[in-house]
């Protein structure tokens, strides 16, 4: 069995979600981590789940990278621990600086909520590991900010170094203006760190992993994610 | 003593008229207190007595409604109706209007109106499952009506009201499965923004707004209190004069993170067992609160403003008291375990201070300074608050019956053209450009969004899911007020039905223009004389609601706009049914009541429809005819279907009528539709156009279909098969001539982008 830890900011609204996916669908036993504590209870895996983590008024994850829990999931990463985040837990693993970039206002400048569809880029990573490259996985976003902008030499190491994990792609995986739905640089939807073990994406596996709702593709992120920690 | 000496303003016809208080309700204030009431006793009286909290006009009419079942826990009077859904657990649910701050502050005025109905359904104990709004707003597009200052202001009212809905529910983390979206021109200077919000709790875990136990502490929790909102209700009582956005400061401003933060800590709150009453401050703020509370309890409260968290200094006793701050809470806990409960607050970081205590006569008492500055029987702002029977004036019909002469009919030929000219249409286009700026997935439970006849969520844990549909047709309810409102709540029991739901319970959201005008209040009494009617055919008790009046500016008022939210129970939720179809080879059935009338009595029912106002441009006659009895047999007919299984897709047949339900059947999946529709020597426009009643469309897999008719005959149904799903084309033939031809691409493409091009081409 897995150990996974879900962290409650104040505002997070996808905390239960991924506790639900995890324990109902993945079958994994996960435990809360309260914002204002910095221990981990052991956990073997730590998911930032979305939501609006302090109220996101200032810029999106500036004020979560504080958090005690925060300080951490860093020590965590970087003795090569899992880490996940979706959304807001994306963002806020940019402004922590555990992943590079930023995420900015949807080019159309609206919240976009919908089904889409992202291409996965690498196979060599915990998250991915049991997916096929060029996999297409339908998986829903929902954020105001998930245009995922870098400067050019951040831009080329993820290149180089293939740590795009996913990008947004059309049902049949190939990448057009339209499938992009933020306007994302390089049509990214998720990128891993260097250490591949920290991975931020905009879409949501927690809201994809049962047919009922739309689509079980997501719930194929949580499983490679047991099964990475099994081969270890 | 204190600093500063109260100064208090001597109480002038004129401060009175201000107040909105007629010189009638002034001494019934009089002789209620035996005295001249204080500036902040008359702010009190002039909230609770305005027509928003009082319910003065519509009272004696909305007692006819009714509002009991085996399945409804809490019918009105409280925060929300509740109903039991089984397996122990059970929803809470309403509907509440946000029109007059939505027009003075469009994104602020649409905000606070969904924070506060979610706030309606947490204060009973539920948390908030899915919210969904119905709206209504001018033209957007230009007209002989409506000019280019008309329309363009009308675009940044839709652009304000659906940020504002976007930005308060997505942040909560409640998902918005849609409502409806309509434009007419009565609404131009009155936009409607009608809030619905459901939430879940389990049987033993519902809480009242209730005070009890002498003795006992009363909590403030939340938000603190500023000046905005002061007199909030006041404004939703009058009619807009020229100058009316003067009234912006009336418009209270919301902050949805710290609703969540108010929402887990009330849960959490609650589970403590220290809690015995809860209410939240919405309109009327800290007074509503206090005395309803109080009255509901039979005992009163005491409360020191001193102790009141505010924002900002110096602030007086009566803008304390009318304050309308937004996310804020009233508790009753049991003495001795208010520790229990700050606690709580303190971890989701909220204030939560005792400002005041329980006592034993059932009076409201305000201090300030220690100095006593309202001294107010509860009752006599509550239950014995003024009720008027005010003049009813016979409905009229406001257009002639008959076709005008002026209006021709093709009767035969292609009618491809006007089909994507009502796809385009406002009203029948895709509304995916609101809907795409909710957040309608959060909490993993939506297994139907917006877009849908019905919206429909699973119950995590159980076999159970729950549907829901807003419904209203305003020119319908301006036709027929009456004859309207039956339709309302049978079209929003049929699209749940249609879902697969079994509607159970219903809450309306009734807007109407000034009641003191007879026709206005004609058309109250004949909206209520409907829903009665439907609601006790249906099955659908109404378990609470809101009426919103005064909705005119400058003397001219809204179409009368009765929105009903009917809620229904899925036993199976594997069992949902979608409304589109699902692959071609299927047969498509008509499931409907037996239909009557020669051409000339269905043209005076076309004289409604979306096509005589879109293509014809005109509007006359009736709404359809309703038989909600064989409207009852149909819904119950279409569930047994559902339950056994033999159908894979519904869709009730409304706006547009069955080309354009078709039509949006084909858009999900790019299937496509032959059918064969039979003019019986009367116009094609009304095999195709006309909205006739008490149909759905459905398809099955052709082996069902004979099962499916003797089922429909059984019932005094019928159940036509009159066509079958083919690949991406929709061919429509009357009597075998070709009507309408067209790729469904085409028809999609004409329908998806209407709304963004509207407001953005």
């Amino acid at each position: 069995m897995m150990r996974f830890g879900v962290i409650i900011f104040p505002g997070s609204n996808c905390d239960q979600d991924c506790h639900y996916a995890i324990e109902s669908r993945a079958g994994q036993p996960a435990v809360m981590l309260w914002h204002e504590s910095e221990d981990l209870q052991g956990c073997d895996a730590v998911v930032v789940p979305g939501g609006f983590a302090y109220g996101d008024y200032l810029r999106t994850g500036a004020i979560a990278k504080f958090a005690p829990i925060m300080q951490s999931v860093k020590r965590f990463a970087q003795t090569g621990g899992m880490v996940l985040g979706i959304c807001n837990g994306f963002q806020i693993l940019c402004e922590a600086g555990l992943l590079p970039g930023a995420l900015m206002r949807n080019a159309g400048l609206k919240y976009v909520c919908k089904q889409v569809y992202i291409r996965t880029e690498t196979t060599d990573t915990p998250f991915t590991h049991s997916l096929h490259r060029g996999e297409v996985l339908q998986v829903p976003i929902g954020h105001m900010d998930g245009n995922y902008f870098c400067d050019e030499p951040t831009l080329a190491s993820l290149q180089k170094e293939e740590r795009v994990v996913f990008r947004y792609s059309s049902p049949g995986g190939e990448r057009t203006p339209e499938a992009n739905p933020n306007g994302s640089l390089d049509d990214i939807a998720g990128i891993c760190s260097p250490g591949r073990n920290v991975l931020g994406l905009m879409p949501h596996p927690d809201r994809s992993s049962e047919s009922m709702l739309g689509s079980a593709d997501g719930l194929k992120i949580f499983q490679a994610m047991v099964g990475a920690l099994v081969r270890k | 003593m204190s600093t500063a000496t109260r100064i208090e303003p001597t109480i002038t016809p004129e401060i009175i008229a201000e107040h909105g208080l007629t010189p009638g309700e002034y001494r019934k204030i009089l002789d209620t207190l035996g005295r001249t009431p204080t500036i902040t006793e008359l702010g009190i009286y002039s909230v609770m007595w305005s027509e928003h909290c009082s319910y003065k006009s519509s009272k004696v009419h909305l007692k006819r409604l009714p509002t009991r079942s085996k399945l409804v826990l809490q019918g009105p009077g409280e925060n929300a109706g509740i109903i039991d859904i089984g397996d122990g657990w059970a929803c809470a649910f309403k509907i509440e209007s946000h029109n007059h701050p939505s027009f003075i502050e469009p994104f602020q005025g649409a905000a606070t109106g969904v924070g506060g109905i979610l706030r309606d359904i947490f204060t009973m104990g539920a948390r908030p499952l899915a919210v969904m709004d119905s709206l209504r707003f001018g033209p957007i597009t230009k007209s002989k009506d409506s000019g280019q200052a008309t329309v363009h202001r009308n675009h940044s009212i839709v652009e304000g009201v659906v940020s504002g809905i976007a930005g308060y529910g997505n942040c909560f983390g409640v998902p918005n499965l849609g409502g409806e979206t309509k434009f007419e021109d009565s609404y131009s200077q009155n936009p409607l923004v009608n809030a619905f919000a459901l939430g879940l709790m389990r049987k033993e875990d519902i809480f009242y707004a209730k005070a009890a136990g002498v003795g006992n502490p009363v909590i403030y929790v939340g938000a603190k209190t500023g000046r905005d909102g002061i007199h909030g209700a006041t404004m939703a009582s009058e009619e807009f004069k020229e100058g009316s956005e003067q009234k912006r400061p009336n418009v209270q401003v919301g902050d949805p993170f710290l609703e969540k933060l108010l929402l887990e800590a009330c849960l959490e709150a609650m589970q403590t067992g220290a809690i015995v009453g809860i209410q939240d401050m919405g309109a009327a703020g800290l007074t509503c609160s206090t005395c309803e509370m109080g009255a509901r309890g039979g005992v009163g409260i005491r409360i020191e403003l001193d102790r009141v968290p505010q924002r900002e200094t110096g602030m007086n006793a009566y803008e304390i008291m009318l304050s309308e701050s937004q996310e804020r809470m009233l508790l009753v806990a049991e003495k001795g375990r208010e520790h229990e409960v700050f606690r709580v607050f303190e971890k989701w970081g909220l204030d939560a201070v005792t400002v005041g205590v329980v006592i034993a006569e059932p009076r409201l008492r305000v201090f300030e300074h220690g100095q006593l500055v309202a001294d107010i029987p509860n009752t006599s702002l509550t239950d014995d608050a003024p009720l008027y029977h005010r003049p009813l004036a016979a409905w009229t019909p406001p257009v002639p019956r008959e076709m005008p002469a002026t209006v021709t009919l093709k009767r035969r030929g292609d009618f491809t053209a006007e089909l994507k000219q009502l796809l385009a249409s406002p009203n029948i286009c895709s509304k995916r450009w609101i809907f795409e700026q909710y957040e309608s997935m959060v909490q993993t439970n939506t297994v139907e969004g917006p877009g849908a006849d019905a919206g429909v969520m699973r119950i995590k844990g159980t076999r159970r899911g729950l549907a829901m549909s807003l419904d209203c047709n305003g020119r319908w309810c301006y036709l027929d007020p009456k004859l309207g409102a039956m339709h309302a709540v049978a079209e929003a029991a049929r699209n749940v039905v249609c879902a697969g739901g079994r509607p159970v319970a219903a809450t309306n959201c009734l807007n109407f223009g000034n009641p003191e005008k007879p026709p206005i209040m004609g058309q109250f009494s004949a909206t209520v004389d409907g829903l009665a009617e439907a609601c006790t055919a249906l099955g659908t008790p109404i378990t609470g609601g809101n009426v919103s009046l005064y909705n005119e500016t400058l003397g001219e008022g809204i179409y009368p706009t009765p929105v009903v939210g009917v809620v229904g129970i899925i036993d199976d939720i594997d069992k949902v049914t979608r409304f589109h179809f699902a692959a071609p080879g299927r047969d498509i059935l008509v499931l409907r009541t037996a239909c009557s009338g020669d051409e000339a009595e269905r043209l005076v029912r076309f004289g409604s429809s979306e096509y005589a106002k879109e293509v014809l441009g005109t509007l006359w006659g009736l709404p359809p005819a309703l038989d909600l009895a064989a409207e009852a047999d149909l819904q119950k007919t279409l569930l047994g279907l559902i339950s056994q299984g033999l159908i894979e897709s519904a869709h009730d047949c409304s706006e547009g009528g069955l080309a354009v339900a078709l039509a949006e059947g084909c858009f999900v999946k790019g299937v496509g539709a032959r059918v064969e529709v039979k003019s019986h020597g009367m116009a094609a426009e009304l095999g195709l156009f006309a909205e006739t009643a008490s149909r759905v469309i459905l398809s099955c897999d052709p082996k069902n279909t004979t099962r499916i008719q003797e089922l429909a005959v059984q019932s005094g149904l019928r159940a036509d098969r009159f066509g079958a799903t083919i690949q991406e084309r929709l061919e429509i033939l009357v009597d075998g001539a070709t009507a309408v031809s067209a790729a469904v691409s085409e028809l999609k493409a004409a329908w998806a982008g209407a709304l963004e091009n509207a407001l953005h081409g």
